[in-house]
């Protein structure tokens, strides 16, 4: 019951606090497709994977008064920080959710940037093509952000560290 | 002639209550429909249990292709035709595409998408590019003909244009299914002036737009999506039937898992139950099947799969009050731990569901509400979002309306013969008599 919620919670809970919207879709993501039981279900946009679901329940968790939503001037837009309220600890308090291993991946992706993410989370995407059709996609359909030869290389190391962290090497 | 400007000796047309005709002259369309895969999608119901509200509602995705497939043919054969903007060699892939967006829809596929972790797209995308009838006919196209079809689909192409026709706030997909779900289903929402919409589109080069003066048809478009979302798609009487398939399904996998003996064995489940799913197998499930076991399940000794079963098949729903999630999570905690004390399980007798629905949303820079806005294209060539003309639609913009529900199996609390005093407190918790 509410477990879908409570699993959101958890994983902003573990992460501390994570700011953007774009940063919070595409960790779930990308945890989610390697390891970890999240519901929500993605399909490819602008940015890559999104979830409209996603973008949902965080909306309900704040309107519940789970999420503490705090949304900031950056630049020439508006910049969204997510935290736990109290009630919201005490929910999770209530409904616990058991994802061992979850920390240290999410922990690991809050620390990297929005637009890297971005880039992983493209590349898990397109996982099941070959690496070359893979740079294909994410230089033909994510031409405005100019990634490079170098950083799609990065982001499948990356991944692969994730795995690991998850423990499934 | 090449295979994809093929056409037929003469034209085919398929009756339709929506459209009136459906029209096919392509020879490569009309092999689409004749695939064992196609056909497939006319034993998959377009609403899934909402034909236990809404008597007729039983029309098929087939039904829904061809409609997608009728609009955006109108689109690009009368409306697009000679714009400079529209590239007369999109046409073929656009109208497969149409056709084939919903080919990897299961049998209820809301409820098995959840409960079997498995995502359509992902089975539209397999059929396409797969060992199917449906891949061998792209192929004679091109080669590369079936990848292209699957990724304007799965909106993974760089052709945004053909993207937008099939998939965007006002696409071909939508147009087809508030009109068919309105007629099948016999309520008055779900009516809009299709034919002028049709008329004000224009293509432009990622996206198509809308000439300002079909502004008007299209708030009238956008409202009755809104009417239909929460008259007809979240009915909570549907939801009710949906939950109840849900937790059969649920309930069959954990039988599985615990290793249940079932009288009847279910066959068609088991890659389902070991997430070991092929393309195969996966094509041939359709509602007959899955009613087949439904059917045979209301003679199985597990006391809660017989249940749910009969429930479903007599359509003896659950009963629902409102719930406030924030406010009432607590109160959940404690009907649960008396629903087991009662001696019903509650993973199974006592579920929340919720709806929620964005009528309508526009891109703002640097945020992750991604959805494409609609483009009016004003008299002096301007483009302008919708929201910034119209002030209905600005009224409603990023405004998202949800509803939770609390279900439960009213007749088994009415029932004091047992646990009297515990159904008492439920029915107090509740505030039902």
């Amino acid at each position: 019951m509410l477990k879908d919620h409570a699993k959101l919670m958890h994983a902003i809970a573990v992460s501390e606090e994570i700011v953007g919207r774009k940063k919070l879709q595409k960790m779930i993501y990308i945890a989610k497709n390697i390891a970890f039981p999240f519901q929500e279900r993605f399909q490819f946009h602008f940015y890559g994977p999104y979830s409209e679901e996603l973008t949902l329940r965080v909306e309900e968790l704040c309107n519940m008064g789970f999420l503490n939503e705090v949304k900031e001037k950056k630049g020439g837009y508006y910049q969204y920080r997510y935290t736990l309220t109290e009630t919201g600890k005490e929910f999770l308090g209530i409904n616990e959710v058991e994802m061992p291993s979850l920390q240290d991946c999410l922990l690991d992706m809050n620390g990297q940037n929005a637009r890297f993410l971005e880039l992983v989370s493209t590349v898990l995407y397109f996982n099941d093509l070959p690496k070359e059709e893979v740079k294909e996609k994410v230089f033909t359909l994510k031409s405005k952000q100019r990634y490079t030869d170098e950083e799609v290389e990065q982001a499948y190391q990356y991944i692969e560290s994730l795995r690991e962290k998850a423990g499934l090497h | 002639m090449a295979y994809s400007a093929e056409k037929l000796n003469e034209e085919k047309v398929f009756k339709d209550p929506v459209h009136r005709y459906i029209h096919v002259r392509d020879r490569v369309i009309w092999d689409l429909i004749g695939t064992k895969e196609f056909q497939r999608l006319r034993r998959i119901k377009q609403l899934g249990t909402t034909y236990l509200t809404f008597h007729g509602a039983e029309h098929s995705r087939f039904n829904h292709s061809l409609g997608v497939y009728e609009i955006v043919r109108r689109i690009s054969d009368d409306v697009f035709l000679g714009r400079p903007e529209w590239d007369e060699e999109d046409r073929i892939l656009t109208l497969c595409a149409a056709l084939l967006h919903d080919l990897g829809h299961g049998p209820f596929s809301h409820s098995f998408e959840k409960v079997f972790d498995l995502d359509h797209e992902h089975y539209t995308r397999a059929i396409i590019l797969g060992d199917t009838e449906v891949h061998h006919v792209l192929t004679r196209v091109s080669a590369d003909f079936p990848q292209k079809v699957a990724d304007v689909i799965a909106k993974t192409s760089k052709n945004k244009l053909v993207v937008s026709l099939i998939s965007s706030q006002i696409d071909a997909d939508r147009m087809d299914y508030l009109q068919r779900d309105a007629y099948f289903t016999g309520v008055s929402y779900g009516h809009f002036d299709m034919e002028r919409i049709l008329r004000v589109m224009r293509p432009r080069e990622d996206q198509v737009v809308i000439k300002q003066s079909g502004m008007h048809a299209v708030e009238d478009y956008i409202m009755s999506r809104y009417q239909m979302y929460w008259q007809v798609y979240f009915h909570p009487v549907t939801r009710s039937a949906e939950v109840i398939l849900t937790k059969i399904l649920h309930r069959a996998k954990d039988l599985h898992e615990q290793k249940y003996k079932f009288k009847y064995d279910p066959i068609h489940f088991y890659s389902l139950f070991n997430g070991e799913i092929t393309l195969e197998d996966y094509i041939k499930l359709d509602e007959a099947i899955i009613l087949y076991y439904f059917q045979m399940w209301q003679e199985e000794e597990d006391p809660i799969l017989k249940d749910l079963c009969c429930r479903f098949m007599d359509r003896n729903l659950y009963k629902y009050v409102e719930f406030d999630p924030a406010k009432e999570y607590k109160k959940l905690a404690e009907l649960s731990a008396l629903f087991i004390k009662a001696g019903m399980d509650p993973e199974y007798y006592l579920v929340v569901d919720s709806s929620s629905d964005l009528p309508y949303d526009f891109y703002r820079p640097g945020e992750e509400e991604e959805r494409l806005p609609i483009h009016l294209l004003l008299k002096n060539g301007d483009i302008r979002e919708l929201s910034r003309e119209s002030e209905i639609v600005d009224a409603i913009s990023g405004k998202r309306r949800t509803d939770h529900k609390l279900y439960f199996p009213a007749d088994f609390i009415a029932d004091d013969s047992k646990k009297p005093n515990i159904k008492k407190q439920i029915k107090m918790l509740l505030e039902i008599d």
